[in-house]
């Protein structure tokens, strides 16, 4: 308990991850809640990677953990978008409403 | 040892208990907020194990910047007044058991995932390797500048098109706002801008407009 090794890192990912899955699930929310989760799925991926790039001693993880954070403000500029263009065009972003794909 | 667990402990349970309160929370804006403590909270946990580069990155780029834009965007949707219940739909609760029971299986693949490697330490072939006698920034920086140099620019060109995609989904042409026309105005002429009349005493003068 007291020594801190890899296994205490992965498992806050783990459970980081766990909870951004639960939070797509059994959103009934808003879209944008379901925007936060997959933040919080992709910081637990990076949760994951800086900590196999310092136990390992490897660098490369956390220049990939560079690239997932790229990636990640892309996703949220162009996920934030499309939720102001759909809430102009349809009044609502709330999730059990959007059904316009009939899903 | 033991500092590093308390700092450990403390700020992993900060991050685990906001992450939940951002799933869990009513108002949307009170989700935002929770998601910028789970940032801070694990960026301090990078910081503390080594990577201070990244730890700082995460502290511009997610509360900064990500965090910020939802906190925007929320405001501007004025999503915050939909008050609705969290879990309950009317009709589709259905999805309930079977997202707790995904969730709950996808959990204990990565506790099995964790356990597998924990038995076997030596799975992996390492490189470049951390050196001591050079910062965190500064080794990060040799490796991203000369490896990784054009994953670096294509990250910098998906940056660009998520920019020019993000200004082409939202612009929209208003209605209503006068703008003012170079063309119209360089091409008006004498004859169709003033115009001689022939006046008769003691009447005006009746103008179309």
């Amino acid at each position: 308990m007291i020594e801190i090794g890899l296994g205490h890192y992965l498992t806050l990912g783990a459970v980081i991850f766990s909870i951004g899955i639960i939070g797509i699930f059994l959103n009934r929310k808003n879209i944008i809640v379901i925007l936060m989760s997959i933040e919080l799925i992709l910081l637990a991926v990076n949760i994951n990677l800086v900590s196999f790039s310092i136990y390992l001693g490897d660098l490369s993880g956390q220049v990939f953990t560079l690239f997932i954070l790229t990636v990640a403000a892309a996703e949220a500029a162009i996920g934030l978008a499309i939720i102001v263009v759909y809430f102009r065009n349809s009044g609502t972003i709330r999730v059990e409403e959007i059904d316009k794909l009939k899903g | 040892m033991i500092a590093h667990a308390i700092f450990f402990y403390t700020f992993s349970v900060i991050a685990v208990v906001s992450a939940i309160m951002v799933t869990a929370s009513k108002n949307t804006v009170h989700s935002v907020f929770f998601l910028i403590l789970d940032f801070i909270s694990i960026s301090c946990l990078f910081i503390m194990i080594g990577a201070e580069f990244l730890g700082m990155i995460m502290l511009i780029v997610y509360v900064g910047a990500v965090a910020v834009l939802f906190l925007f965007v929320v405001m501007m949707l004025n999503v915050a007044q939909q008050k609705n219940q969290w879990f309950i739909a009317k009709n589709s609760s259905g999805h309930i058991p079977v997202g707790l029971l995904i969730s709950t299986i996808i959990f204990f693949e990565l506790i099995i995932v964790i356990g597998g490697w924990k038995y076997k330490p030596d799975l992996f072939e390492t490189s470049n390797l951390i050196t001591n006698e050079m910062s965190n920034t500064h080794s990060l920086g040799q490796v991203l500048y000369t490896d990784y140099i054009h994953i670096f620019q294509i990250s910098g060109m998906i940056l660009l098109i998520a920019m020019i995609g993000a200004i082409v989904l939202t612009f929209r042409q208003r209605e209503g706002v006068k703008k003012q026309s170079y063309l119209k105005q360089i091409s008006r002429e004498r004859s169709e801008g003033v115009e001689v009349l022939e006046v008769a005493s003691n009447k005006g003068v009746k103008i179309d407009d």
